[in-house]
C-alpha cells in the first residue's frame, strides 16, 4: 500500500512524525513537563494517537509528566559520579527530604531526578540545579546546597 | 611526536590576510568550564581590558573545550600560549593588570605538575598535552566555535572544497579507503566499505547521519568535540554526503547536551551563510542540507538502527540486520551513520591525503584515538593519541598516574559495556584488535582508571545496572537476563551469595551476550565477565569470606573511629543523619554501630573538613 503512495505525501507524513520528538522536547522546555492537554493537542496536530505519543514519550527518560519543583535537582549517576559517591546524594535526599527519583516535595519547592551521565566526568560527582552545574560535590556540600535552596527565600 | 601548537605554525596562502599580532585571551566556555563560571571570567576580563585601555591590543574571546576539564576554567593567552587553570572570576583583574598590561604572567595560576609541583607556564609544555597527537581534536580550544572564520583560518572547509570541485565521489571513497579509517564508534568497521555500499545503491534519496548520541557514562569526547569544533563535523558530514550521493544530513545529538546542540546549530547556520551548505555547495552541483536533531537521551539510541527509529519519531529500538542501513536505513532509504569522531577525521584525510592518515597509528588501526580519561587519575580529561599507544603511556605519562599514592587496580576501556583490564595488562597497545583480544572493546571513548579502593563487584554491578536500565526491552535475553545478573551481583555484594552463584552469573552473561540483537545486549555482560575472569579472587572473598577487600560494599563493611586520631571536632556528629555518633567536644567520639546506616557522611566530612582528618576509617 505504502509503496503506491506518492512520494510527496509520504514525505509529508514522515516529516510530521519526525517532528514529534523535537516538539515534545520544546514543550517540556517551555512548560516544564508534558501535560495531558498538550499531548492531546500534539496528537491532533501531528495526527498521531495519544497512545502512540505516550508510548514514545515514556520510552525516553527525559520526559516528565508531572510538573517539576521550583528547584529541580538532577543528580548525575554516571559511572564516574557513581564512583565519586553520587548514590549517596540520592540516599541523603531520601532520608532528609523523603524525596526519591522523580519525586517532588509537597510544597513543590524541590524535585529530584537521577540522570545518566552529563558528560562532566572530570568534575565528578556532579549535580545540576535548574540547569546550573555544580561539580566536585560530597554529601556534606550537597546537603548544604539543598538546604540553601530549601530555606525561606529572600524576596527577589 | 607532534606537539599541539596553540597557533598554526604556517598558513597556506589563502584569501585571508595575516592578522596583526594582537594578544588574544581565550576563555574556555564548554559545559564543564561554564559550570565554574567561565562566562563571568570573560565578562570580568572584558571589563578590565576596557578599563585599562587595552582594547586595541587585546582581544577577549572564548573557545570550546581544551579537554583538561579537571583543571577548568582554563584561560589561554596567545600568541605566547600561556596556560592558566582553575581561574576564578576574581582573578580576572589580576590577569589583566599584571599580564595583559604589565607583561608579567600570573605565576599563581599556572598549571602545576602533579608530582614535582613545578609550575608550567606554557600550554605546550604541560605533560598532559605534550604526549598527545591531536588530529580529531586539532581545533578544540584553538578556535571560537561560533566563528566560522576561525575555522577557515585553520584550513577549514578546504577538504570539502577539494572534494566537490576536483574529485568524483568514487575518488573520495577511494581516498578514505587508502587512509584505512575505521569507525570510531567502537566497532572499528572499515568506513570506506559502508560508504561504497551506500554509494552504489540506486536512487537519489539517501541520508547521512552523524552519530553524536554519546550517552556512555564516563565518555565526554563527543560533547567536547561538538562544542569546541562543530565545523569539522559539518565538513566531514558534507564530504560524506558528497561521497555517497546524499542531499540531506542529520547531526543526531544527545538531548542532555544542550550547549553542544546549540553550537552545532549556530555553526550550521554560519555554514549556510558561506555556501558550504545548501544549494550548489561552493558553486558545484552538489546540494546538501544539515539538520541538528536532538534525541531523547537514551543510551540505546547510539546503536545505529535504534538511532534511525528515534529519528523517525518512534521509540528507539534496534532493528535486526541485515538489511544494513547502508542499503535500507532511514525511511527505508540507503543511509550512512558514522560516529562524530570518524567524521572529524574525514576533512583532514581529504585535504592531506589518505596516505598521510595511514602513516599514523598502527597498520591495522591507522589514525588516532580519542579517550576520555576519568576515574582515579591525576589528570583527567580528553586525550588523543595515535592508535597503538600503550595504556601505560596514557595513564602514567599523560594522565600523571594515580593520585594519593594509591596503586592501579584495573582499567576499564570502552565505557559501561567495556571490559576491566587488570594492572598487569597495562603495557598493551590500544587499538581495535588488541583490545578485543584482551576481552574488552574500544567502544565509546571512556577509559576509567580504578585504584585499590575500588571494589570490582561493586563496579561491575554499577556498570551493569546502567546497561540494564538502558535496555530497550526488545530482546528477552537482554531485558530479563541483565536484570537477573544485577540481582546476582547485589546478592554477592551483600555477602548472601554462594559459590555456585558465580558460575550462574557467568553462564547468564554468555547467554545475554550471544542472544541479544544489538550491541547493547551483546556487550552489556562484558564488565561482569572480565571482572570474573581477572578478579575472581575478589568475588570469592565476597562469597566465601563475606568480606569486601576494598571496603566498599556496604553490607560488608563497618565504620570505625580511631580514638587516637579523633580530636573531637564534632563535625561528624553534626552531619550524621541517624545520630549514631556522639561525644562531647574535644574528646574522641563514639560510633554506635546499631544506628549506623553506613552513609559515609562522617567519613567524607572527616576526610575533607575536620580538624584532624582521616580519623574515621572503613574496614571490612
Amino acid at each position: 500500500m505504502a509503496v503506491l503512495m506518492p512520494d510527496a505525501v509520504q514525505q509529508k507524513i514522515r516529516e510530521r512524525r519526525k517532528s514529534l520528538l523535537p516538539l515534545l522536547k520544546k514543550v517540556q522546555e517551555t512548560e516544564g513537563f508534558l501535560s495531558r492537554e498538550t499531548v492531546r493537542l500534539i496528537s491532533r496536530k501531528l495526527r498521531v494517537t495519544e497512545n502512540e505519543i505516550y508510548g514514545v514519550a515514556t520510552f525516553y527518560p527525559q520526559f516528565r509528566f508531572q510538573p517539576p519543583g521550583k528547584h529541580h535537582i538532577q543528580v548525575c549517576l554516571g559511572n564516574a559520579c557513581h564512583v565519586g559517591g553520587a548514590p549517596n546524594f540520592m540516599e541523603a535526599m531520601k532520608i532528609e527530604k523523603n524525596l526519591g527519583h522523580g519525586g517532588t516535595t509537597p510544597d513543590r519547592k524541590l524535585s529530584l531526578e537521577g540522570v545518566g551521565c552529563l558528560g562532566c566526568c572530570a568534575m565528578a560527582p556532579v549535580i545540576v540545579v535548574n540547569n546550573e552545574i555544580y561539580g566536585r560535590m560530597n554529601r556534606v556540600t550537597f546537603m548544604r546546597l539543598v538546604e540553601s535552596l530549601d530555606s525561606p527565600e529572600k524576596p527577589s | 611526536m607532534n606537539v599541539r601548537q596553540p597557533k598554526p605554525p604556517t598558513r597556506s596562502p589563502g584569501k585571508k590576510k595575516v592578522p596583526a599580532p594582537k594578544t588574544r585571551i581565550l576563555v574556555c566556555e564548554s559545559t564543564a568550564c561554564a559550570s565554574s563560571k567561565s562566562a563571568e571570567i570573560r565578562a570580568a576580563l572584558e571589563g578590565a581590558v576596557v578599563r585599562l585601555g587595552l582594547v586595541d591590543r587585546v582581544e577577549v574571546g572564548f573557545t570550546g573545550c581544551h579537554g583538561f576539564c579537571q583543571k577548568g576554567p582554563i584561560v589561554v593567552v596567545e600568541p605566547d600560549g600561556v596556560f592558566y587553570c582553575q581561574v576564578k572570576p576574581g582573578d580576572a583583574n589580576e590577569i589583566a593588570e599584571s599580564h595583559l598590561a604589565g607583561g608579567e604572567p600570573v605565576k599563581r595560576l599556572f598549571y602545576r605538575h602533579p608530582v614535582t609541583k613545578e609550575a608550567v607556564p606554557l600550554y605546550k609544555d604541560i605533560v598532559f598535552y605534550k604526549n598527545q597527537q591531536r588530529l580529531i581534536l586539532r581545533n578544540c580550544g584553538a578556535v571560537n566555535p561560533e566563528k566560522i572564520e576561525d575555522y577557515e583560518d585553520r584550513g577549514g572547509y578546504r577538504g570539502l572544497e577539494k572534494a566537490v570541485t576536483s574529485m568524483t565521489p568514487e575518488q573520495v571513497v577511494e581516498e578514505v579507503k587508502r587512509s584505512g579509517l575505521r569507525g570510531r564508534g567502537g566497532a572499528g568497521f572499515p568506513t570506506w566499505y559502508k560508504w561504497d555500499v551506500c554509494r552504489r545503491q540506486p536512487g537519489d534519496e539517501k541520508y547521512v547521519i552523524c552519530n553524536a548520541n554519546e550517552s556512555a557514562p564516563g565518555a565526554f569526547s563527543d560533547r567536547s568535540l561538538l562544542e569546541a569544533d562543530p565545523h569539522t563535523v559539518i565538513e566531514g558530514l558534507a564530504i560524506l554526503g558528497y561521497a555517497v550521493g546524499a542531499s540531506r544530513g542529520f547531526i543526531y545529538c544527545r538531548a542532555e547536551y544542550s550547549l553542544a546542540a546549540k553550537r552545532a546549530q549556530t555553526a550550521v547556520d554560519h555554514a549556510y551563510g558561506k555556501k558550504y551548505l545548501g544549494k550548489k555547495v561552493l558553486g558545484s552541483n552538489f546540494c546538501f542540507d544539515i539538520e541538528v536533531f536532538q534525541g531523547g537521551g537514551t543510551f540505546v539510541s547510539g546503536e545505529e538502527t535504534a538511532l534511525l527509529s528515534s529519528l523517525e519519531g518512534s521509540r528507539s529500538m534496534p532493528r535486526s540486520r541485515p538489511p544494513f542501513p547502508a542499503t535500507k536505513g532511514l525511511w527505508g532509504k540507503p543511509t550512512i551513520i558514522d560516529n562524530i569522531k570518524t567524521l572529524a577525521c574525514v576533512p583532514s584525510i581529504i585535504s592531506r591525503g589518505g596516505d598521510w592518515f595511514a602513516s599514523i597509528g598502527t597498520a591495522k588501526s591507522p589514525g588516532t584515538a580519542v579517550f576520555s580519561l576519568t576515574g582515579k587519575i591525576a589528570n583527567s580529561g580528553i586525550v588523543e593519541v595515535p592508535m597503538g599507544t600503550r595504556l601505560s603511556t596514557l595513564i602514567y605519562e599523560i594522565g600523571g598516574g594515580i593520585p594519593n599514592k594509591k596503586s592501579l587496580k584495573a582499567v576499564q576501556t570502552g565505557g559501561p559495556s567495556g571490559g576491566f583490564l587488570p594492572g598487569g595488562k597495562i603495557e598493551m597497545p590500544l587499538d581495535f584488535d588488541s583490545l578485543q583480544e584482551a576481552g574488552s572493546i574500544m567502544g565509546s571513548s571512556g577509559i576509567m582508571v580504578m585504584d585499590e579502593d575500588t571494589c570490582m563487584v561493586d563496579s561491575a554491578r554499577s556498570f551493569l545496572s546502567f546497561t540494564q536500565s538502558e535496555s530497550c526491552g526488545k530482546c528477552v535475553a537482554c531485558r530479563v537476563g541483565t536484570r537477573h545478573m544485577v540481582g546476582l551481583l547485589e546478592k554477592i555484594a551483600s555477602g548472601k551469595a554462594a559459590e555456585e552463584d558465580l558460575d550462574k552469573l557467568e553462564r547468564l552473561g554468555h547467554i545475554v551476550r550471544n542472544s541479544s540483537l544489538c550491541g547493547l545486549g551483546q556487550t552489556a555482560p562484558i564488565p561482569v565477565l572480565t571482572a570474573l575472569k581477572y578478579f575472581r579472587s575478589e568475588f570469592i572473598a565476597h562469597v566465601v569470606d563475606k568480606r569486601c577487600p576494598a571496603a566498599v560494599c556496604r553490607e560488608l563493611v563497618t565504620f570505625r573511629i580511631i580514638p587516637d586520631r579523633c580530636t573531637g571536632c564534632q563535625m561528624c556528629v553534626k552531619v550524621c543523619p541517624t545520630k549514631a555518633i556522639s561525644g562531647p567536644r574535644s574528646q574522641a567520639h563514639n560510633l554506635d554501630q546499631s544506628k549506623c546506616i553506613k552513609c559515609r557522611s562522617c567519613y567524607e566530612v572527616c576526610k575533607f573538613d575536620a580538624v584532624a582528618g582521616e580519623a574515621i576509617i572503613i574496614v571490612s
